[in-house]
This record gives structure tokens, C-alpha cells and sequence, in this order.
């Protein structure tokens, strides 16, 4: 069997499990390539039957427009619901502060976000588009990781995972996090993206956009993120290896404007996917820490 | 040749696997630069000259603080002949259930041994899990050479050892390797080393590449759990009705006579498709909806096989149990089994002998199964498995045991051939 067959079957199968075993499954949807992957595959999984699933997608209200604008064309055109978080909401509600300073970034304030929507509409299980070659926390991660009514990840009572027989039974209160692309890596899914001819948000493929740098990475210019003394825009040709809000999402300069580009760009990269976020760079144990507290 | 490798590195702890993968990352070229970078620092802040590698793959916390591995890490490289999924698994103890975990899906286990210590509790424990799990090929790297001066005697000794357990344990040398190794200096990992002129096999590297792995089993008989049964409000899918899941083994054609279990109505594949592109034929692990021509009703966990050879059907079980959890075994006591997408009640009628992980012996009428235990036991079941034998078909003879209170995975167990 075909490398991107075989992922995909391992993928499409851990979907299944999830609609066969759990109640009220949700896809998690970032609107990132590896979510429009887990989407896709699921429309794969069932058909001709409907994905039985809704896509949640946490809005921090720091989004590229252009990836909003994707988000709401591509549910329209495979049908299914979507449920939006606001983290902006929840600011304003006073359940959670803004984060002061010059890396102030809402992504911290998306779990709290999350964990309330999983309450909210009594998720059990909710599938993301997390891949264990990211980085090193989720290089431990499971297709099935139970978490418990704190949202929180308890590594060491991780549930052996043998051959391919999930268990997702859980107590009342826990969910289950559900990473059925867990075995793919970057590449792996610009490739399925390829064969699949899927489209994606336009800040993936190459374009020119008012920047700055700061931290010897490049910030993209938005009412997000005020420029400091010393700070000046400029419009660089870039593009976006992640998905993320415009506050930690660095962009790399890039010509690669077609997806046969990018993978030649990838193949020869230099620096790693998540070395472009942010988010990671506060410490070696950054996502160790967030997935503790609940985030994906 | 098979595309993706599957690897399960083994071993006590300590032993070097983290380094090892590390070091295999580095030579392969599979590390970004940034990542590289990172690995210098960390290293550099823990006191160390050169790249600590294993700090690659220890990625949790509490892993770096007790600087052991607690649970398997999953990593990714290629070369120009291959893709390698390895899933570094831990080697204490404790955490043996993680290690069963990793190597289940591989189809290569990478045994790791200290040339100073030689063989510890833990390789000859993982060496049986490797053979009870009938994993295609072992590869014993006899690491840190660099420490006993690369000396074959030292080298010889170890071989020896091992070569001699495998065959108690009835594992064919055609499918056990062994190779010297430093994974620290680099020596034989990706390229021969000077510092063992007397080894006259491949590098590390090379034998992943060239090895061979037996494909699905497409020649075993078929098997088909169904996983979901799918239809359509759309009206061009008026009539659709496809048992979707996967083909354990065999393979299946568009008129082919197959028999329904538990029903045992015996009725005609009239269709196959994936995901809606309709095939004539599919085999042995792809994902399939099958259409019946008889208007059937088929529930999740029903099992579509070949008319003519059928699997056991039965309410007992004979197996062998590897127990993963603190909480021992209860005899006779209710727990769920899970057989492939199939959960049915069971219950442990006896614990028949727990075999001792390196003298092999079978110590009869121990009455539990502790946690790391290895056991053969008879098992009775609410309703009917549909089974074989895991040594003749691997992708219908293994299941796993869930605690209820818990809700835990408990054990893993490989069904025996019926007396
Ligand atoms: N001298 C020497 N040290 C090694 C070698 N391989 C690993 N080590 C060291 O042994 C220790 C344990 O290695 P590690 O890879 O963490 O073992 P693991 O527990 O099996 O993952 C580390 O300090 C390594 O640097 C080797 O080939 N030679």
C-alpha cells in the first residue's frame, strides 16, 4: 500500500472509532491544513452518509481576515455545523483577562474558551489535527488521550494504545482528544493536500504584506501587535507555515507560490515548523505545559 | 519492498535508545537546524560539550527531570529507500506496558544492550513480548562498544547469551540480527566503523533499509469486521447500505460467497467501494464499505469471512495475557473484551502459569497476573468471538481487556490455537 494511502486509512479509521464510540463528537477546526486534512478525511470517512460531527473552531478574534473568510466558504461547501468560541466574548464577560506586554498573545486564553464550549455542548470527544513529529509533548500523544474535567492530560496514565484497538471509554465529566493524523508528518499532508487537490487559506502560498521583525522573526503587521521604538513596517514577499492568530504566528520570506513550491520549500527547510511560533519559543516545555492545562 | 518501516526501539533503561534515535536523526539529516540548535542548548545547559541526543526524544517534563523515558515517542525520518516511523519506547519496568504499545504496531524491534552489563531482566523481557508479539524481525544492537575498547570477545559473549534465549524461546535466528554499536561516537550507526574491522555486517542504517517485511495477509483467509454500517439521506444514495471497516486479512471480489457471523447466513458481495469509487476487488488492510445482496442487518462487531474457511466461533478463549496495569488480574471476576472494534463481557476462568521472563519457566497455578506479568489463561465470554490464532492470523487473534471501574486498558492477550 501507498505511504499517504496507508496514512490515510490509519486516519479514517480512528475517525470511525470516534462515531462509534462516543456520543457528541466535535472536529476541532483551526482552519490550519491539518484541520481542512481532518475535515476532509471525515467527509472521506462517511460517505455518502453526513459527518456526524460539528466543526468548533475557538476564535480568538486575532485572526488573519483572510482565514475567516476561508473558514465560513469552506463550511458552507461541506455542510456541516459550525460552532464558534469566542475568546473575545469572554474577555468582554470579564471570565478572562488580556494579557499584558509586548508577547501578550491569546493563545493562552483559548483554553479556557475550549474547555467551556466542550461543557457547554457536552462534547465527548473532539477530534484535532495535531501531529506528533510537531513537536516533542505531542510525540507522546495518543490517537485516544482521555482527559479529565479539568481538560487536563495525565501522561502517566496514558491508556496502552495495542494494534488498533481503541478504547475510548471514559467516566462521566472526562473527554477524549481525538489526533487521527497523529502518524503524519508536514510533509506528509502538504502531499494528501496535493493529491487531493484541497484548497487552503491564501497566507500559506507566498504573497507581499506589511512586516515587521522582532526577535530575528518576522511579525505580521495588525492592530494586534503595536510596533515599539525601533520597529519599522515593511513589505516583505512571505508566507505562513501554521495557521495561528495574527499575534504568534511568524511568517518566513517565501516564493513558493504554488503547493509544488512549498513542498520543495519544505523538503529543504532549515527550521522547523513550530519554530515559527511564538507561542513555543518561551520555553523547552512550553506545549507540555498548555496540553497539562487543557489546550489541544 | 515495503514503503514504511515500523520500528520499536527496546531495552533497558539507559541503555541508549533515545541516543541512538537521536543520533540516527542527525545522520540522516532529518533535523532542522533550529531543532539542532535547540539540542545544543539544552545540552550545553545541563553541562555537556556535545549534543546530548537523547534530550531529542525525552520531550516530557518529568522525563528530563528523572532524565528516563516514561512513554513512547513517535519519530519520523526518511531516506532516498525508505520512511521510518519509530516509536522510541521506555525501558524501565514500570512503564513496560508503554513499550508493548510502541512495538504492537511495529513490525522491527530494535533491542538495545549495554556491552558492559550484557543482558539485563528487561532485554530478555522485551525479546519475549518481541517473540509473543511475532514481530518480523529483532535487531539486538550491542551498544556503548566505545566502553569495552570495541572488543569482539566482550561483543561474542553478549551474541552468545541472547542467541542462546532466543532459541529456548523458539525465535528463528533467520529473523534475529545482532551488530555492535556506539550511539554516542557514531560507530556503525549509519556507516561502518573502523573501530570494528572484525563485524562483517551492514550498519545499523543499511539493515533498516534492506530489510524485509512480510506485506498484509493477503494470503490468510478473509476477515471483515464491520466497524460501521453507512447510509445516505441523499436521495441518488437512496438504497446505499455499506458495512464500512477494514480488511484484516485476505482479500474480497465483487460475487464472492461469504458467510455472516454471528448469523452464520451465508449470502454474495455485491459491490465494494471506497469512500464511493466503486472496485471490483480490495484486499488485506485497505478501508472497504461491502454491499450485501441479501437485505441483511449487521450491527457494528459482526464479521463478514470467507464461506469456506471460517474462524473459531466460540464463547472460550485460550491466551496469553500480557497484564499492563498496577491492579492485578481478578479471577473470575467481570471485565470487558475488546476484539478488534468488537466489546463483549468475559471473564478469567483460570490463570494456567505465568512464565517467567528469562528462564522462561511456567510457574503453574499462580492465581493472578500482576502488573508486567506474562500469562497463558482460559477466558469465557458473554456472547461469541470469531477468531484465529494469532500466530497464523495477527490481525484477527489479539485483543485487549478493559477494567470497568476504571475504564482502563488492563491487558493485551494473543488468542492460542483451540486444544
Ligand atoms: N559511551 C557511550 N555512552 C552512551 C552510548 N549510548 C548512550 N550513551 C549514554 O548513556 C546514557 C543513557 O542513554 P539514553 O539514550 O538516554 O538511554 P535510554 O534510556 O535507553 O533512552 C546517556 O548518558 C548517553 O549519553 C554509547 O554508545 N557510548
Amino acid at each position: 500500500m501507498n505511504y499517504l494511502k496507508e496514512l490515510e486509512s490509519e486516519a479514517i479509521y480512528v475517525i470511525r472509532e470516534v462515531a462509534a464510540q462516543f456520543e457528541n463528537a466535535a472536529i476541532l477546526f483551526s482552519c490550519g491544513k491539518d484541520s481542512i486534512t481532518i475535515a476532509h478525511l471525515a467527509s472521506k470517512a462517511f460517505f455518502p452518509a453526513a459527518v456526524p460531527f460539528p466543526l468548533v473552531h475557538i476564535d480568538t478574534g486575532h485572526n488573519f481576515p483572510e482565514v475567516l473568510e476561508f473558514r465560513d466558504a469552506f463550511v458552507k461547501e461541506i455542510g456541516v455545523q459550525l460552532i464558534v468560541g469566542s475568546v473575545q466574548e469572554a474577555i468582554d464577560k470579564g471570565e478572562i483577562t488580556e494579557q499584558a506586554g509586548r508577547y501578550a498573545s491569546r493563545n493562552m486564553l483559548q483554553t479556557h474558551v475550549l474547555l467551556k464550549s466542550i461543557e457547554q455542548y457536552g462534547f465527548d470527544a473532539c477530534i484535532g489535527g495535531a501531529r506528533r513529529d510537531e513537536e516533542k509533548a505531542r510525540a507522546k500523544e495518543r490517537f485516544f488521550s482521555v482527559r479529565n474535567d479539568f481538560g487536563q492530560w495525565d501522561v502517566k496514565r496514558q491508556r496502552p494504545e495495542l494494534f488498533d484497538m481503541l478504547n475510548g471509554k471514559i467516566h462521566k465529566g472526562e473527554n477524549v482528544r481525538v489526533f487521527p493524523i497523529s502518524n503524519w508528518t508536514e510533509l506528509d499532508v502538504w502531499n494528501y493536500l496535493k493529491e487531493e487537490r484541497l484548497a487552503i487559506p491564501s497566507i500559506y502560498y507566498a504573497h507581499s504584506r506589511p512586516t515587521f521583525l522582532r526577535d530575528a522573526l518576522i511579525w505580521p503587521i495588525s492592530d494586534f501587535v503595536p510596533l515599539v521604538t525601533g520597529e519599522t513596517a515593511d513589505v516583505r514577499q512571505v508566507r505562513f507555515r501554521t495557521v495561528g492568530d495574527m499575534s504568534c504566528s511568524a511568517a518566513i520570506e517565501s516564493g513558493a507560490s504554488t503547493i509544488d513550491q512549498i513542498i520543495y520549500e519544505i523538503e529543504n527547510a532549515q527550521t522547523s515548523e513550530r519554530g515559527a511560533r511564538i507561542d513555543d519559543k518561551w520555553s523547552e516545555a512550553a506545549m507540555e505545559l498548555r496540553k497539562v492545562q487543557g489546550y489541544f | 519492498m515495503k514503503e514504511v518501516l515500523r520500528i520499536a526501539t527496546t531495552g533497558n533503561v539507559d541503555d541508549g535508545k533515545s541516543t541512538l534515535i537521536g543520533r540516527l536523526l542527525y545522520e540522516t539529516h532529518s533535523l532542522p537546524a533550529d531543532k539542532v540548535e535547540d539540542l545544543v542548548r539544552a545540552s550545553k545547559r545541563r553541562g555537556f560539550n556535545s549534543p546530548d541526543f537523547s534530550l531529542l526524544t525525552d520531550g516530557l517534563l518529568a522525563e528530563r527531570e528523572q532524565g528516563i523515558t516514561i512513554d513512547v515517542a513517535h519519530v519520523y525520518f526518511q531516506t532516498t529507500k525508505r520512511k521510518f516511523i519509530v516509536a522510541d519506547t521506555p525501558g524501565h519496568e514500570q512503564y513496560t506496558r508503554n513499550m508493548v504499545t510502541g512495538a504492537s504496531t511495529s513490525s522491527v524491534a530494535l533491542i538495545l544492550v549495554d556491552a558492559r552489563n550484557g543482558s539485563l531482566l528487561q532485554t530478555y523481557r522485551h525479546f519475549l513480548i518481541s517473540h509473543i508479539l511475532e514481530l518480523s524481525t529483532v535487531i539486538v544492537c550491542i551498544n556503548k562498544m566505545d566502553l569495552v575498547g570495541y572488543d569482539e570477545k566482550r561483543y561474542l559473549q553478549v551474541v552468545d547469551s541472547l542467541s542462546s534465549f532466543a532459541q529456548r524461546l523458539g525465535f528463528p535466528s533467520s529473523r534475529l540480527v545482532f551488530l555492535p554499536l556506539s550511539a554516542s561516537s557514531g560507530d556503525n550507526v549509519t556507516s561502518l566503523s573502523r573501530n570494528t574491522p572484525w563485524y562483517k555486517g551492514k550498519s545499523l542504517l543499511e539493515l533498516l533499509e534492506t530489510i524485509e517485511v512480510p506485506g498484509a495477509g493477503d494470503t490468510l483467509p478473509f476477515r471483515f469486521s464491520v466497524q460501521l454500517i453507512l447510509r445516505s439521506k441523499l436521495p441518488e444514495y437512496h438504497d446505499y447500505r455499506g458495512y464500512a471497516g477494514k480488511i484484516a486479512s485476505g482479500n474480497i471480489r465483487v460475487g464472492d460467497k461469504v458467510t455472516i457471523l454471528p448469523s452464520h447466513i451465508t449470502t454474495t458481495v455485491s459491490g465494494i467501494d471506497v469512500y464511493g469509487r466503486e472496485i471490483e476487488s480490495a484486499q488485506a488492510e485497505e478501508m472497504v464499505s461491502i454491499h450485501l445482496e441479501k437485505d441483511l442487518d449487521l450491527s457494528r462487531g459482526d464479521m463478514i469471512v470467507n464461506e469456506s474457511q471460517l474462524p473459531t466461533v466460540s464463547r472460550t478463549v485460550e491466551a496469553r495475557l500480557c497484564w499492563l496495569h498496577e491492579r492485578p488480574a481478578k479471577v473470575r471476576s467481570r471485565y470487558l473484551l475488546q476484539h478488534g472494534v468488537r466489546r463483549v463481557y468475559a471473564r478469567i476462568d483460570t490463570i494456567r502459569s505465568v512464565i517467567h521472563p528469562e528462564s522462561l519457566e511456567a510457574l503453574q497455578n499462580a492465581g493472578t497476573l500482576s502488573l508486567n506479568d506474562i500469562g497463558d489463561v482460559s477466558i469465557t465470554t458473554g456472547i461469541e468471538l470469531f477468531y484465529d490464532p494469532y500466530r497464523r492470523n495477527k490481525a484477527n487473534g489479539a485483543f485487549i481487556i478493559i477494567d470497568e471501574a476504571t475504564n482502563d486498558t488492563v491487558a493485551v492477550g494473543f488468542m492460542s490455537s483451540t486444544k
